[in-house]
């Protein structure tokens, strides 16, 4: 067989009558598989009065079923090996694991039986609430945390999807009763919304016949999926700060509104933020602040275009003392890069590394499964891999330069800084 | 329960050369992607230093990304991102490494810089300078977190002579005095082939990768080695105890005792003590796996279950001198450390009094197999383990991993638990959050 990163890959997808998709790749590095399931229930449904309901789902759904108790789960997950990772995004609610390729049925079937039938067992709900008020607190001492919250909250305001608390918080999360788990499992939870990538050691047939039968009789509606309204950049400058006492550093997050995923503009963002925060060390934004200037140990900007406007961020970790030092070189680098732009040589570099890194993307069953997940959220298409090299050899300099001057505005940046 | 899982990453064996100035060299084809990862390694951490020096293994590491002889400062940028690949570094007790990671064709360009990283730094005085400021920023990160901070504290604690005593990332003060030439003579000490190994693995072909590695290394001068600071841990005389008070909202529980090296006959013992206690984690610090499976085991059910804290972890690391065993646990909002702290013991002491359970330790076992195949999932990873492995004790440590670890039995598990966990032995640390940070 040769290998899967040089020719590509060539996922299998298939659509159950009941809506439930499937997308399998088979490689043949070792004898493992990876399997990554969504629904379309992420916190960006949680009623207003119930922030965190969704995270809340996410933490109780593995934790006993109509036909298996928490332990009966346990031991199948804990015989063979496997960690399953739960968890939510604005729009999803994610189950993944790996496995051993000769386990992937019983724990086909186990995934299947957690996203159909979960029971919320009383008993398991109350100490899964307490870890997650445990985990509200540690967020609260975190001042990376506090930060990027705290800007998401400012960008989209308290009341959009993508600005409001995806864990909840201690009140909300302390507010919540078993008949919402019940009743958002209800509504949000249904072999429509279901999307499963498994990638590994397996033939597609295969595959394809564990999750016939693990989810071919499911028949149930469940609401459409989340759409947030549109976003508009912020008209002026905003800053805040947060405390976090007795902490040595502060945690700067500066940022803006930008695109949706759908955007044309997508792939001229993507190459413009590698150059400014992401190549090499953090790009422009790292030869200035930690390399020139010796300010930070991580500085770097990151793009997360969505299904609506996402946000460009760029991040900091400095001492308090250098906190304005490290503003004003934010704030230069942005102004600059949309004022003079790129060079062809940064364009052809950033390129050349995006579309070189392909096959290290690619290497892990994990990475293929997260890429190819998202080309199914995205609607980009099986052979999505093989077009990314002229998707991004279609961007000119012009194209970075205009999301450049579109976005990088620091007259229009919102900027928390969260430390001592 | 199925049998147990077949490992074997690579049909191709194992090339093992020495050049003649020293430099250890392992060669792994392995053809499933058009990558290859190349990592060169050497054997000095920060246990090698020397008072009044604490962090100079990790600052040197840093100031081998910062320019060579026939790398200039401003060609840095680029030179592997150029093949779409990635470039990293990593420092800790034992052993600094350096990796590569690109498309197979860049396999001269690694080798390269590998190469000149070697023999040609050139710590140029402003670039120390300025990295000083880097590391210090790096240090008040760490220190923003409380975990980071109680694990240097318990650490520091278990050990008053061994040079494990201090983290990797040295204290403050030494890191504001060191000098240029503290840093350079670090360098030039260690940085010699016969203390190194390089290891290729990827899609090549070996004859061929070994030419151009002779060809990169070969003329590279050996050096004479310093000598090793050969102190020895003294024996515990009884259990230690610290307490870390600050602003925080959330108070934690660290365990530790001394563990068996990565090459005593009672390492995978340990291993499987620890799966049944915690779950398995593996043996690769690189692999993003270290999540274990560990809702069935001794310590989540007495700890987590019981709503005491909201997550427990173990951690047994292959090291070359004896380290830690730690267990640290969150414990849940409104309850206490003290809560935790005698659920935790009660537990292991039923352990040294009992040992675990056939079907615990058929159980652990399973995991750690398949943890093994699940973090042998990259080239990358592959030398990673491979290159770890050779440097803390010897590359079959790995090679083996399977078969001692199949040679444990139900009776080694229940005396390592009751050798090494005894609570004489044990170092307990408290992170207490201070009351004027609720908020």
């Amino acid at each position: 067989m040769s290998p899967v990163a040089a020719r590509g890959l060539a996922p299998v997808r298939e659509v159950l009558a009941n809506g439930v998709v499937l997308v399998t790749q088979q490689t043949v590095t070792h004898p493992a598989v990876t399997v990554y399931a969504t629904l379309e229930a992420g916190s960006g449904h949680d009623p207003d009065d119930k922030l965190g309901l969704a995270n809340f789902v996410a933490r109780v759904i593995d934790r006993g079923t109509v036909s298996r108790d928490a332990g009966a789960i346990a031991a199948t997950l804990d015989d063979r090996g496997v960690s399953l990772s739960t968890g939510v995004t604005r729009h999803l609610l994610s189950l993944s694991c790996t496995c051993l390729a000769e386990d992937l049925d019983a724990i086909i079937e186990l995934l299947a039986d957690v996203i159909r039938q979960p029971s919320f067992p009383a008993d398991q709900m109350e100490r899964r609430r307490g870890t997650i008020v445990t985990g509200l607190r540690q967020d609260e001492d975190n001042p990376s945390v506090v930060a990027t919250d705290t800007l998401m909250s400012q960008l989209y305001g308290s009341h959009h999807p993508y600005g409001r608390p995806g864990r909840g918080t201690v009140s909300s999360v302390e507010g919540i009763v078993r008949d919402d788990l019940v009743e958002f499992h209800r509504r949000h939870v249904g072999p429509a919304g279901v999307r499963l990538v498994v990638v590994g050691d397996v033939e597609a047939p295969r595959v394809a016949g564990a999750v016939a039968r693990a989810f071919g009789d499911w028949a149930h509606e469940p609401a459409l999926p989340l759409r947030p309204s549109a976003v508009t950049m912020a008209s002026d400058r905003h800053s805040d700060r947060k405390v976090v006492p007795g902490k040595p550093q502060s945690d700067i997050a500066y940022g803006f509104t930008t695109i949706a995923r759908d955007d044309p503009r997508y792939y001229a963002l993507v190459i413009m933020n590698n150059t400014l925060g992401q190549y090499a060390l953090g790009g422009r934004l790292g030869d200035n602040i930690r390399e020139r200037q010796g300010m930070a140990y991580y500085v770097f900007s990151s793009f997360d275009a969505n299904v609506v406007e996402g946000p460009l961020v760029v991040r900091a970790g400095v001492s308090p003392a250098n906190v304005e030092r490290t503003i004003a070189a934010i704030d230069e680098e942005l102004s600059r890069m949309a004022r003079d732009g790129m060079t062809e040589a940064e364009l052809a570099d950033s390129r050349r590394y995006l579309v070189g890194s392909m096959p290290r993307v690619l290497e892990t069953n994990i990475g293929i499964a997260t890429f190819l997940h998202n080309a199914e959220f995205y609607g980009l298409g099986l052979d999505f891999d093989q077009r990314i090299p002229d998707l991004l050899g279609a961007v000119s300099l012009d194209d970075v330069n205009g999301a450049a001057r579109a976005f990088l505005d620091p007259a229009r940046a919102t900027i928390v800084v969260a430390g001592p | 329960m199925g049998s147990a899982p077949s490992s074997a990453p690579a049909a191709v064996p194992l090339r093992r050369v020495q050049l003649d100035n020293g430099l250890t060299v392992l060669v792994q084809e392995m053809h499933t992607a058009p990558l290859a990862s190349v990592w060169c390694w050497y054997k000095v951490g920060s246990k090698d230093e020397q008072p009044g020096q604490t962090g100079v293994a990790h600052w040197v590491e840093h100031m081998n990304f910062k320019g060579t002889t026939n790398i200039p400062r401003d060609q840095v940028k680029g030179i592997i991102e150029q093949f779409g690949g990635s470039w990293n570094g990593y420092t800790w007790i034992d052993q600094t490494t350096y990796l590569e990671t690109a498309t197979a064709d860049a396999l001269d360009r690694m080798l390269f810089i590998e190469a000149e990283r070697m023999a040609n730094g050139l710590y140029h005085p402003d670039d120390c300078e300025s990295e000083r400021t880097v590391i210090l920023a790096e240090l008040d990160g760490g220190d923003n977190d409380p975990e980071q901070v109680l694990d240097n504290e318990v650490t520091a604690a278990a050990f008053k002579a061994h040079g494990y005593h201090h983290p990797t990332i040295g204290w403050p003060s030494d890191l504001k005095t060191m000098s240029r030439d503290d840093l350079y003579g670090f360098y030039r000490r260690w940085y010699v082939p016969n203390n190194a190994t390089l290891v290729v693995v990827g899609d090549v072909d070996a004859d061929d990768a070994l030419r151009r590695i002779e060809r990169q290394f070969g003329s590279i001068a050996p050096g004479s080695l310093p000598a090793r600071i050969a102190t020895r841990e003294p024996e515990q005389l009884g259990e230690r105890r610290v307490r870390v008070e600050r602003p925080g909202t959330t108070a934690y529980l660290k365990m530790a005792w001394r563990a068996p090296e990565a090459a005593s006959a009672d390492f995978h013992a340990m291993l499987v003590l620890d799966a049944a206690l915690s779950g398995a984690k593996g043996v690769n610090l690189w692999a993003s796996f270290r999540n274990p499976p560990q809702r069935t085991t001794r310590l989540y059910r007495a700890l987590v279950d019981t709503g005491l804290a909201s997550s427990v972890f173990g951690a047994l690391l292959p090291t070359q001198d004896p380290f830690l065993y730690t267990v640290s646990c969150t414990v849940t909002e409104g309850r206490t450390l003290a809560e935790v702290e005698g659920a935790a013991l009660d537990a292991l002491s039923l352990v040294r009094a009992n040992g675990i359970t056939p079907e615990e330790f058929a159980r652990a076992k399973y995991q750690l197999r398949a943890r093994y195949v699940f973090e042998s999932d990259s080239v990358t990873n592959i030398a990673h383990q491979l290159g770890y492995f050779q440097t803390i004790a010897n590359v079959d440590l790995y090679r083996d991993f399977v078969e001692s670890l199949d040679a444990v039995t139900l009776e080694d598990v229940a005396r390592a638990a009751r050798q090494y966990l005894a609570p004489a032995l044990q170092t307990i640390g408290w992170f207490q959050p201070q009351a004027e940070a609720a908020r």
